[in-house]
């Protein structure tokens, strides 16, 4: 048991990163039906802005703008891409956002040239190492889960509590009737890639903090994951994403340790079809009956 | 006595707390029209689902020319939040649950409410899919071309049928492009292509102009003639229903609260308080 | 009726044209030479692209399987093929391996060196298309079940566990674990690749206008009114599912070939992304459009647009012009298609209709919306 507790606490803060991919995933689920499959990419690019940014300017400015223009990027994609496709068939849409990831991949790739940008210069005192029930471990896999749970709190208080958050909560139960009672929809859908993004930019900070470089496949396998663990949780709801999030972190890493390395991805997968099959809606997903 | 073609036995469907279709009995004869009539929300189509297979029925039982082909009783949380009657009738028989395709292959077609045509397909091959239910080939000689009687002889099929119900000159445009009366009346010969006994038409004349729906009435006397059919029909439209129908059922909030002949129905206090008195479209 | 004929003449000239053209690349060009690569390589291209169609375009059903059933193709293929004497040298690390024979080998010893490989190979392909759609009728029933998007994620998923499956360490003396797989023969020339993906397409063409391709069309357009027409959804769907994989295990096989080597880290999600953009682009539906469009940017990517990524592009020098550039390019012109051409190039059109007289086609086109 002793040697699988560093890989706990690996899981847990592996978790709360997935989390706050995940989020992002769910948000746009419970509001457009689409799985966003750029949103992977966007978490990989808030990775590059990090490597770029840390290396030219202090960390007061690098962390603002990598938030920035992250957002800025979530924004964008929806404006240009999803936008358009209001109206269409929701098959469209999907292959508009495998077309979009595609694309970011492709520029990433141009841009980098196609090497993996060394993270050189890494945020400060979460990187340091410090130990804990005597075992080393870098600061940021304490920092993850507690700035998760900070990060859900607020985002729990802004749905429920704020005219915004109120509209995509009725965005996300009826579309056109919450176009028909005035809700300015594409303001509420803007608005929730703009909190997608920032929480996958703020992932995207501590997770490849860890990790010695950002290649511009680095935002594939995460962002599968989340998505995995928005489905698990039941699509649509922030806790469920949280909670399927910090499940398959720690499974994950659970299983590196146990020495089943090769598997851990496809545990993941695994775990997912077997959720679809037993339980479509996840664990706390709503129900919905097609009417004939 | 004529034949029996459609039975239903206590059949009750409840979506939650909701009641939609409230022990509900009836019964049609072969060559018979009847009509399933009552306000809106009433239950009409969930009745028609339940007995399509749509929806598993949550008590009761569904015969087809004789042999029980629906049937359920309360189970699971259903066995305490059911508010219907006879939960124990059908309690010690097999459950049946079939997809409405397997329906559909035990002679009994439908039509929708909301027409639903293949819309990517010519008039003529709405027809001919609903001949795929009858084939005999399978998968590799439909592939590699060694069912060409069989085809040859359902094209031909379809081809006759069009020039029955008078869509022969539009057989090669796109479904979608058809008038809404002739979209309607496609959707009754892609029905009748699967060669039922019984064939129901969930509110065929639904969004007609009074000469269309003339027409479509005139249609379904045809119908029943030269195809020899069974009709059970869900209508709005009550002309059309005192005018063809043999017999009427009519339900209200679920419960069937008159049954009887056109003549029957017109005068009965409790269908006009009910229904005929707050009837809006005509 | 005139009409008609005149359209499939045309067709048929145009087909086979191609077939001459593929011919006279292999007499006067070197096999390694970039022409006859580029018909090898979008042959194949086209083979899975159609197939994606098939279940995608034809029956609605959006799967994002196809990395795996190629993956299994590719594998079924190479295990199958490599020669005995050569088994010790690409299993290092397992001994030589568990399988000890080849398939063209066996055939070569009844049949001749010549007919007797062509034949091997063919049945090495035929078995990987076997056994992926052995894996897809497996997950088929459960998977089946589920709506669009959850159907798409949960074939993503099963491709992703294919691929761990087959770099996993224990299956090494089948797999060769995360090594390489090499040595294995390749079919022949630009004309090869031709006529046998030609044969394959055209079967799937035959089964698009057979009964069962008017009942897969159904289930596309409404799902409920073909249920309610007789069609089993479940046994339709799993029908489509278990064909379309099996072309895309063949065009696995075939893609093995081309490239001579096979590695499970190469069919990932990316692959079945590539491939399903190039469905869209040639029009989801549209057979002819999948394969012009799988021509058209194998082309452009591995020769036409190379200029873009080494500096000098159309004779213009630009540092723009670095490595990646083509993609990026690329992939700009996908986006455009996907959000202002949605039809893609053929929309659901084929051959023939491009021939039929000018205002016929125009007016399909038209009410196809």
């Amino acid at each position: 048991m002793q040697g699988l507790l560093p890989y706990l606490i690996n899981g847990v803060s592996v978790g709360g990163q997935y989390a706050l991919i995940a989020i992002g995933y769910t948000l746009v689920y419970g509001i457009l039906r689409l799985i966003n499959f750029a949103h992977g990419d966007v978490f990989m690019v808030a990775g590059l802005i990090m490597v770029y940014s840390s290396a030219t300017m202090p960390m007061y400015l690098s962390i603002p703008l990598v938030l920035i223009l992250t957002v800025v990027l979530g924004f964008t994609i929806e404006r240009a891409a999803y936008k358009p496709l209001r109206t269409a068939p929701r098959m469209s849409l999907m292959i508009s956002a495998i077309g979009v990831s595609y694309l970011i991949q492709n520029l990433a790739f141009y841009f980098t040239g196609g090497l993996p940008q060394p993270v050189t210069n890494p945020i400060p005192w979460i990187s340091e190492n410090v130990t804990v029930f005597g075992e080393s471990t870098k600061r940021v896999t304490l920092v993850t889960p507690i700035l998760t749970a900070l990060l859900v709190v607020a985002l729990v208080y802004f749905i429920n509590h704020t005219k915004i958050g109120m509209g995509m909560r009725a965005v996300s139960k009826d579309f056109e009737t919450a176009q028909l009672m005035g809700i300015k929809i594409n303001s509420v859908i803007s608005m929730t890639f703009v909190v997608g993004s920032f929480l996958a930019a703020v992932g995207a900070m501590l997770y490849f903090t860890n990790y010695p470089s950002v290649a511009i496949t680095s935002g594939g396998m995460p962002g599968l994951k989340a998505f995995v663990a928005a489905v698990f949780g039941g699509i649509g709801s922030i806790p469920g994403a949280v909670v399927g999030a910090f499940l398959i972190g720690i499974s994950e890493e659970l299983i590196k340790g146990l020495g089943y390395s090769t598997f851990s991805d496809a545990f993941t997968f695994a775990l997912l079809i077997v959720v679809l099959c037993v339980r479509p809606t996840g664990l706390f997903g709503e129900k919905v009956t097609d009417k004939v | 006595m004529s034949e029996n073609v459609l039975k239903l036995e206590n059949v009750t469907m409840q979506f939650g707390g909701v009641v939609a279709v409230d022990n509900l009995s009836m019964e049609i004869n072969k060559g018979e029209i009847v009509a399933l009539i009552g306000p809106n929300g009433a239950g009409k189509t969930t009745a028609f689902n339940t007995i399509t297979g749509v929806y598993e029925p949550t008590n009761g039982q569904v015969s087809f020319l004789g042999k029980p082909i629906v049937r359920n009783h309360p189970q699971g949380k259903m066995k305490k939040a059911y508010k219907g009657s006879d939960a124990e009738k059908f309690a010690h028989e097999p459950v049946l649950n079939p997809t409405p395709d397997k329906i559909t292959a035990l002679g009994m077609a439908r039509t929708f409410q909301n027409i639903r045509l293949w819309k990517t397909q010519t008039v003529f091959d709405n027809v001919l899919i609903a001949k795929h239910m009858l084939r005999t080939s399978n998968v590799f000689s439909a592939t590699f071309r060694l069912n060409r009687a069989e085809e040859a002889k359902q094209r031909e099929e379809v081809a006759e049928l069009l020039e029955i119900v008078g869509l022969s000159d539009v057989r090669n445009e796109l479904a979608t492009s058809l008038p809404y009366g002739k979209q309607r009346r496609l959707e009754i010969a892609r029905a009748l292509a699967t060669q039922p006994k019984l064939l129901m038409l969930d509110e065929p004349a639904a969004g007609m102009n009074p000469q269309e729906t003339d027409e479509l009435t005139a249609f379904i006397g045809r119908v029943r003639k030269d195809f020899d059919m069974t009709i059970l029909l869900i209508e709005h439209h009550m002309d059309l229903v005192m005018d063809i129908s043999d017999r009427i059922y009519v339900i209200d909030f679920g419960k069937l609260i008159a049954h009887g002949t056109p003549e029957v129905i017109q005068n009965d206090q409790r269908v006009i308080d009910a229904y005929l008195g707050v009837e809006e479209d005509a | 009726m005139k009409h008609m004929k005149r359209e499939h003449l045309i067709t048929a000239a145009v087909l086979l044209a191609l077939l001459v053209g593929a011919f006279v690349l292999d007499a006067t060009l070197p096999s390694y030479h970039i022409a006859i690569k580029v018909v090898k390589k979008a042959c194949v291209y086209s083979l899975v692209a159609v197939s994606m169609n098939l279940l995608n375009g034809f029956t609605g059903l959006f799967s994002l399987g196809q990395a795996g059933f190629m993956l299994l193709g590719a594998y079924s293929y190479a295990v199958l093929c490599i020669p005995v004497a050569k088994r010790a040298g690409v299993y290092q690390y397992f001994d030589g391996g568990i399988v000890q024979f080849s398939l063209p080998e066996i055939f070569s010893g009844i049949l001749g060196d010549t007919v007797g490989g062509v034949v091997g190979m063919l049945c090495a392909l035929l078995i990987g298309g076997l056994i992926a759609a052995l894996c897809a009728y497996l997950i088929g029933l459960p998977v089946l079940r589920l709506k669009s998007d959850y159907l798409a994620i949960a074939t993503l998923g099963f491709a992703e566990i294919l691929r761990a499956f087959f770099q996993w360490n224990a299956l090494g003396p089948l797999t060769n674990g995360s090594n390489l797989l090499k040595n294995y023969p390749d079919l022949g020339g630009a004309a090869a690749y031709v006529i046998l993906v030609g044969i394959f397409i055209a079967i799937i063409l035959l089964l698009v206008n057979s009964t069962y391709g008017r009942a897969f069309m159904a289930i596309r357009d409404d799902e409920v009114a073909a249920e309610a027409m007789g069609v089993n959804l479940a046994h339709h769907k799993r029908l489509a599912f278990i064909i379309s994989s099996f072309f895309a295990g063949v065009g696995g096989g075939m893609l093995a070939m081309y490239m001579g080597t096979v590695q499970a880290l190469s069919f990932k999600s990316a692959m079945t992304y590539e491939i399903l953009l190039i469905v869209v682009m040639g029009g989801i539906g549209s057979i002819t459009g999948s394969v012009l469009t799988s021509f058209l940017y194998i082309a452009s990517l591995e020769w036409l647009l190379r200029g873009l990524d080494s500096g000098t592009f159309l004779g213009i020098s630009s540092p723009i012009f670095k490595n990646g550039f083509r993609m990026a390019i690329v992939s700009v012109i996908i986006m455009i298609v996907v959000l202002f051409f949605r039809k893609g190039i053929m929309g659901d059109r084929e051959l023939p209709d491009l021939f039929k007289p000018r205002r016929k086609a125009a007016k399909k086109g038209g009410d196809a919306q």
